[in-house]
């Protein structure tokens, strides 16, 4: 055994260490708000963060005999999803306490989902992406079911935990062929066997297949979506709103590690198989989330098709692609948890505002928060000058160069097509009479969160430049 | 590499067999008589009295889930413990580390009631 460059292994350390001084400090407080757990775990996220900076390199380094891996594509993956998680904390603690089911195991269960992201952004052998994502797959689990009295938040974590626990089982299913065609469980050297002549290429390809599966599984991929939409809505819109966030920049960071660092001489195989999958998930994301009149499930049916986007960059197939789908995957984390926690700003305890027709007339009753959510719905549907046009321009730009022009076309086809649905409820908001004429109730704090998080999409949209190189040089050799 | 598995494939055949063969001689050879008092539920000797699908109070679940975390804890210990002086400080801290977070865990239940009965 041995345990070398444990420096990298840094903002890890600290996360777990505060993570389980914030459970001390959570259960020995008698806050009926949780506020010392809460602020504790704000202060670890935070330092966190900086340590990711401190450590960050920008070149490949390994830790833990080969087991861990610091570059530059895990630098800014994990500052991002810190910084994410931080927000998804804010907006979960205003939601928790609006509806009377605050707890501090909430926080605790938030970090412990933030150290199996990390670890999974950071992993270099199919145990320790394995490991990350069990870390995270079963603090999310347990945060689903955080209120144990909503008969629809219980049973979408039943039906979480039984589909995510088939995905994993066949994630290691895959992961065992492969390591009995290679012999090897580590990222890099699984990647050299497979490059030479392989004795069983079939058996391979085989493993291939269960490991993709596991992976669209845990990005709602279709057919593999079938538990997204029932756990975006039955599960409390706090949780919603963690779950739609940072783990997807984890499930893509899991991705990059199976499929390019591991896997990459099998690219010619996974990318048809990933074509599928993305044409499939922007088709039936973008058409069934037209019909839905529950505003969460209609983000989540936005969510696969999102994903399907994100999907075209992998198959571009090489570092430009991979640099447009992380690009992505950041602004859709920042656009879905705006448009969480707008439902959360204007639902009241008791009733949560997750109807279409709850944002009617919003525009009167708030012109502020009808612009927000004009921003954001826009962003989604890529109407320049928002950030979530550059991402869908990033990806497409790609793909094209790669040579798969008619792939981009249809992209294109459904991205129109999904922007119905997100103008009608721009049309809601400013043409539709409001159904109560008073002002949304919130505290200023909420507001003014969510207004840096709308801005940010507006502003890092005016100047998309800094964020696309820090994508690029993560993925530059 | 893949002859390798071929002993677990015999494995899996045998013991399929063995399973299937000793039912269906069970059920081929031997007499049948059945009567009221032979089909009839069994429950230690005395009159059933009972459904068996009765409630069961959930705190016996929490008892045997911390039982097998214990557990668990000492099937790590002893192995850890007979090896300790090949594996160094670096596995002395391993394990240190992970008691550490058992503790931490532990606190937590007593302090959440979990181990007060009533």
């Amino acid at each position: 055994m041995s345990i070398d460059n444990l420096s990298l292994l840094l903002p890890e350390i600290a996360l777990l260490t505060l993570a389980c001084a914030t459970l001390m400090v959570d259960i020995f407080s008698n806050d009926p708000k949780h506020g010392p757990g809460y602020w504790l775990a704000q202060l670890t996220l935070l330092v966190t963060a900086v340590l990711v900076l401190v450590t960050y390199t920008g070149d490949s380094q390994y830790a833990m005999a080969g087991m861990f891996v610091s570059d530059a594509m895990s630098g800014l993956l994990k500052f991002a999803i810190c910084i994410i998680s931080l927000f998804a904390l804010f907006y979960s603690r205003e939601y928790l306490l609006r509806h009377d089911i605050i707890k501090g195991e909430y926080f605790v269960l938030g970090l412990f989902a933030v150290l199996g992201m990390l670890v999974m952004v950071s992993a270099n052998n199919l145990l320790t992406v394995y490991l990350g994502l069990e870390l995270l797959s079963l603090s999310l689990y347990a945060m689903v079911a955080i209120h144990r009295d909503s008969s629809s938040a219980s049973e979408a974590a039943i039906k979480y935990f039984v589909l995510g626990a088939i995905a994993s089982g066949m994630l290691l299913y895959g992961i065992s062929i492969l390591y009995g065609v290679t012999g090897s469980l580590e990222l890099g050297a699984v990647a050299q066997v497979l490059e030479g002549q392989s004795d069983y290429p079939t058996l391979a390809i085989f493993g291939l297949v269960f490991v993709l599966i596991g992976v669209a599984f845990k990005l709602g991929a279709v057919p593999f979506h079938m538990w997204l939409p029932d756990v975006y809505q039955g599960a409390p819109t706090a949780v919603t709103l963690f779950i739609g966030s940072a783990p997807k920049l984890a499930a893509f960071a899991m991705a990059i590690r199976l499929l390019v660092d591991g896997l990459g001489p099998l690219l010619p195989d996974w990318q048809q198989m990933l074509m599928i999958l993305a044409v499939l998930s922007m088709a039936t994301g973008n058409l069934i989330a037209i019909a839905q009149t529950n505003i969460k499930r209609m983000l989540a049916y936005s969510t696969i098709a999102h994903i399907g986007f994100l999907l075209l960059g992998l198959v571009a197939g090489n570092a430009g692609g991979y640099a447009g789908a992380m690009f992505y995957v950041i602004t859709y984390a920042l656009m879905s948890m705006g448009g969480f926690a707008m439902i959360i700003l204007l639902g009241r305890k008791g009733a949560e505002a997750d109807q279409l027709d709850d944002f009617s007339g919003l525009a009167e009753r708030s012109p502020w928060l009808a612009f927000l959510m004009l921003i954001l719905m826009f962003s989604m549907a890529g109407i320049p000058p928002f950030l979530g046009f550059w991402a869908k321009w990033f990806v497409l730009r790609e793909v094209i160069q790669a040579g798969f022009v008619w792939i981009a076309l249809l992209a294109v086809a459904f991205a129109i097509v999904g922007a119905f649905y997100y103008l009608r409820v721009v049309k809601l908001m400013y043409f539709d009479e409001p159904r109560e004429p008073d002002e949304p109730q919130c505290s200023t704090p909420l507001r003014t969160v969510l207004s840096v998080n709308g801005l940010s999409l507006l502003l890092l949209g005016l100047s998309p430049g800094l964020l696309m190189s820090l994508c690029m040089a993560a993925f530059s050799p | 590499m893949l002859s390798n598995y071929l002993p677990i494939l015999i494995f899996l055949i045998i013991g399929l067999l063995m399973g299937v063969v000793m039912l269906a001689l069970g059920f081929i050879l031997s007499p049948r008589r059945p009567d009221a008092e032979k089909q009839s539920p069994y429950e230690c000797g005395f009159e059933a009295f009972e459904d068996a699908r009765m409630q069961f109070d959930v705190r016996y679940y929490l008892v045997a889930i911390l039982f097998i975390i214990f557990d668990l804890e000492i099937a790590f210990l002893f192995p850890w413990g007979v090896v300790l002086d090949q594996i160094g400080w670096a596995g002395f801290w391993a394990m240190m580390v992970f008691l550490g977070l058992l503790t931490v865990g532990f606190v937590y239940e007593w302090k959440k009631g979990a181990l007060e009965w009533e």
